[in-house]
């Protein structure tokens, strides 16, 4: 296996041929702060907090889809990027209706969290308010869509881990949201397992097992990724 | 096929040209003003003066002129009329023996039409697009007959050595691109035409598709024989119905012909194409996700590399072009790249089709080569306005392009030229505007547009525009101050930077570039603060250049 040797903020670090920068900066303890990336799932590239400035490229390069190669030079905090990253998370907030105070995965939330850690402390441009619906028809989970970031991790977890496609978006622009099967309410659906891998997916509260409490909000995402390991090395005890 | 049949087919074709044609332009924009009647009269006059032996009457594609539109020209002689209307049919038939008639006459000398320099066009307005033997009988198909006598990779150097450059808008050189699909190793691959022309007045694909649609499959056949490819997609947007009719049935003909599908021109060379219609998304013009649409599934740009060139439809290695870079690829093989390359400026070669519109006065299509200046194309083959009002500026490329002022109208028209002054060739449209037009009004309709078109994959486009149309609203509302304007011009920066693909990168551009040339309108719509703020800090310019 080839390894190749790049410099992410001015640290030495080794990765596999093939890995991303994000993987590399992770495994050297360097932290680059994320939302819609997934341990287990391919990558949408959708959230756009993972950017990097990377030497010699002209763009700002989205980590966990940039190939490492020998002699990369990554730049992962500079000022501009941290004024960008707040910016994204300003532009989620206003987009969706996130009152923490109500919501039930206030703190265990990747949003909530994220702003406390990059200093988003408030946001400068006009709240959406948009109008959208909750759908509680399943009868162990449910979907608040107010509090949905479009990171698509559901999407993915359901096709690429569990293979059965339930959800997907419909609609365009901010007028996009998560839909089962055609469109049905999500209690209809005839493809859904009621696995509720989505529901550990998910960074917000917008998917969540209706009946819990706040405090057993916690969800487990490592066991997604541990779950595809298992299964591609046949690997099932640690 | 082979080449003599393709020979006799051409002359056939001449010798059954009647002595006197008159010719009616049946592609979308006289359409919509009636051209379809138009013609049905002037065969009726033909056929009731008894001229059917001598004179025919018959549908081209877009001569230009749209706003003469319903354009009808007789030959021999070359007159040209305007706005007509089937009324006009008998008069118009009668000028072809000295009658006379009160249709508006158009001067064929006139610089709209005797500046244009056409290479694409060059057939347009002359042939009937629905016949094939029309088109042969102009040559068609000789360039993929040369293309066939030679190797693929001397083709491939042929059009890199032409400098043709990617006419979507981008620029990126085309024998490259073709170079990196034909590098790939042997197997699977494809050919697409991109012909998803969305930018809001821009219409010159829609009429090379509808008035030359055999040209566009030959530069696909040329090119897939160049890349190895043996299947082909051309990608039009539902709301171009004639050019989908005319391209489906111009690949039936084609196969039927023998210069598509197996065995093209008796070699063992084989290309099928098939069209594939959008659903109304902007975005899928973006080419991953024009590929994610063709193969049936939301289309949604993804991250690049790796390039479809590499890794496209269905993961195999994919060219993809615009429509009008495979219409100039013919006339490259029929003519030599040396003949392309000595046309236009040092790195942009050949031709561009520019659609007018906007205060203009001649609207409609014109052919120019590379390096003429805004100003030629504006003042001497647009008329200028059509009120005779000052132009005030010019905005190209769309919504991913920028406003140009009147005083850097002597620019000439190259990728480099129009990028420096903070605009973009883009696909060709062109849009004059004149004293009248507001920029942060033009500004907020283009934002309108990309916050509506975005796909919503990712956040920077999807919420972005949307507040970026709405910091553009108050401002337009006068209600904004300057802490607003510095916050719109950081948006601006911010989605130019972080969005996923072209349609986000490029977003501002329409904010950014009215922001450089008419920053004092937007100053002028400011409203004074209503208390002081601190003075801001961030890690983003707020200047626009």
């Amino acid at each position: 296996m080839a390894v190749v040797t790049l410099t992410i903020d001015d640290k030495p670090v080794s990765a596999r041929a093939g890995d991303s920068v994000l993987a590399a900066a992770r495994e050297a303890g360097i932290r680059i702060p994320t939302l819609c990336h997934l341990d287990g799932v391919s990558e949408a590239a959708a959230c756009r907090l993972c950017l990097v400035q990377v030497e010699g490229r002209g763009r700002l390069q989205a980590a966990c889809v940039t190939e490492t190669a020998e002699g990369m030079i990554v730049r992962t905090q500079t000022d501009t990027l941290r004024e960008y990253r707040r910016m994204i998370l300003e532009l989620l907030f206003t987009e969706g209706n996130h009152v923490c105070a109500v919501c039930v995965a206030n703190g265990n939330c990747e949003l909530q969290s994220l702003a406390a850690e990059l200093g988003m402390d408030h946001v400068r441009y006009p709240y959406l308010n948009p109008a959208r619906p909750v759908d509680v028809t399943h009868k162990q989970y449910a979907i608040d869509h107010n509090r949905c970031i479009l990171c698509t991790r559901c999407v993915r977890t359901c096709d690429e881990i569990e293979g059965a496609h339930t959800w997907d978006v419909a609609g365009r622009g901010t007028l996009s949201h998560i839909v089962a099967d055609m469109g049905q309410p999500w209690g209809e659906s005839v493809t859904c397992t009621s696995c509720g891998k989505c529901v550990q997916a998910c960074p917000t509260g917008a998917l969540f097992r209706q009946g819990s409490t706040v405090a057993e909000m916690t969800k487990d995402r490592e066991k997604l990724g541990d779950l595809v390991t298992a299964r591609r090395d046949k690997k099932w005890t640690v | 096929m082979n080449h003599d049949e393709l020979e006799r087919i051409a002359g056939a074709e001449r010798t059954a040209a009647k002595p006197a044609e008159i010719r009616c332009c049946t592609s979308s924009g006289c359409r919509a003003s009636g051209s379809a009647d138009v013609l049905k009269q002037l065969k009726a006059a033909v056929q009731a003066k008894g001229l059917s032996d001598r004179v025919a009457a018959v549908g081209v594609g877009c001569p230009g002129l749209c706003s003469a539109g319903p354009v009808v020209s007789t030959h021999p002689g070359g007159a040209v009329f305007g706005k007509v209307t089937s009324g006009h049919a008998d008069g118009i038939v009668s000028t072809l023996s000295g009658g006379s008639t009160d249709a508006v006459r158009i001067d064929p000398n006139q610089p709209f039409f005797a500046k244009q320099f056409r290479i694409v066009r060059a057939t347009v307005g002359q042939i009937d697009p629905e016949r094939i033997e029309s088109y042969i009988a102009a040559d068609g198909y000789a360039g993929l007959y040369q293309a066939l006598q030679q190797r693929p990779d001397e083709i491939v150097a042929n059009v890199t050595a032409s400098g043709l450059r990617g006419r979507g808008g981008a620029g990126y050189p085309t024998g490259l691109k073709w170079a990196t699909v034909a590098k790939m190793p042997p197997g699977q691959k494809y050919v697409i035409c991109n012909g998803d022309e969305g930018d809001p007045g821009a219409f010159m694909d829609r009429s090379v598709m509808e008035d030359a649609p055999h040209q566009v499959l030959e530069g696909m056949a040329i090119a897939a024989y160049a890349v190895g490819a043996n299947q082909g997609y051309v990608y039009v947007r539902a709301e171009y119905p004639l050019a989908i009719e005319r391209l489906q049935a111009a690949i039936h003909q084609a196969t039927k012909a023998g210069v598509l599908g197996g065995n093209i021109f008796q070699t063992p060379f084989e290309f099928k194409v098939e069209i594939r219609i959008g659903a109304g998304a902007f975005v899928c013009g973006e080419e991953t996700a024009l590929i994610a649409s063709v193969q049936g599934l939301r289309g949604t740009p993804r991250p690049r590399p790796p390039y479809p060139a590499e890794s496209g439809l269905w993961d195999r290695p994919t060219l993809i072009n615009n429509v009008e870079t495979f219409a100039t690829i013919p006339a490259i093989l029929r003519n030599g790249a040396n003949w392309f390359a000595g046309i236009g400026t040092a790195t942009s070669k050949g031709t561009k089709i520019f659609s007018l519109t906007g205060k203009v006065k001649n609207a409609g299509l014109v052919e120019v080569p590379m390096g003429t200046t805004l100003r030629e194309v504006v003042e001497q083959l647009g008329g200028g306005t059509a009120d005779g009002r000052a132009v005030k500026a010019v905005q190209t490329g769309g919504p991913s392009g920028g406003c140009i002022p009147a005083d850097l109208l002597d620019t000439p028209i190259d990728y480099e030229s129009l990028g420096r002054i903070g605009s973009i060739m883009g696909s060709g449209g062109m849009i004059v505007m004149d004293d009248t037009d507001r920029m942060p009004e033009v500004a907020r309709f283009f934002m309108e547009f990309c916050a509506d078109e975005s796909c919503g994959k990712c956040v920077p486009c999807r919420v972005g525009t949307v507040q970026l149309h709405g910091l553009l609203t108050k401002l337009v509302e006068k209600r904004a101050t300057r802490h607003d304007l510095d916050l719109l011009i950081e948006l601006c920066h911010f989605v130019k930077d972080t969005s996923l693909c072209g349609l986000g990168q490029s977003a501002p551009n329409p904010v950014l570039s009215t922001l450089r040339y008419f920053a004092g309108e937007y100053e002028a719509l400011l409203q004074p603060e209503e208390f002081a703020r601190p003075p801001r800090r961030s890690a983003i310019p707020l200047t626009v250049l």
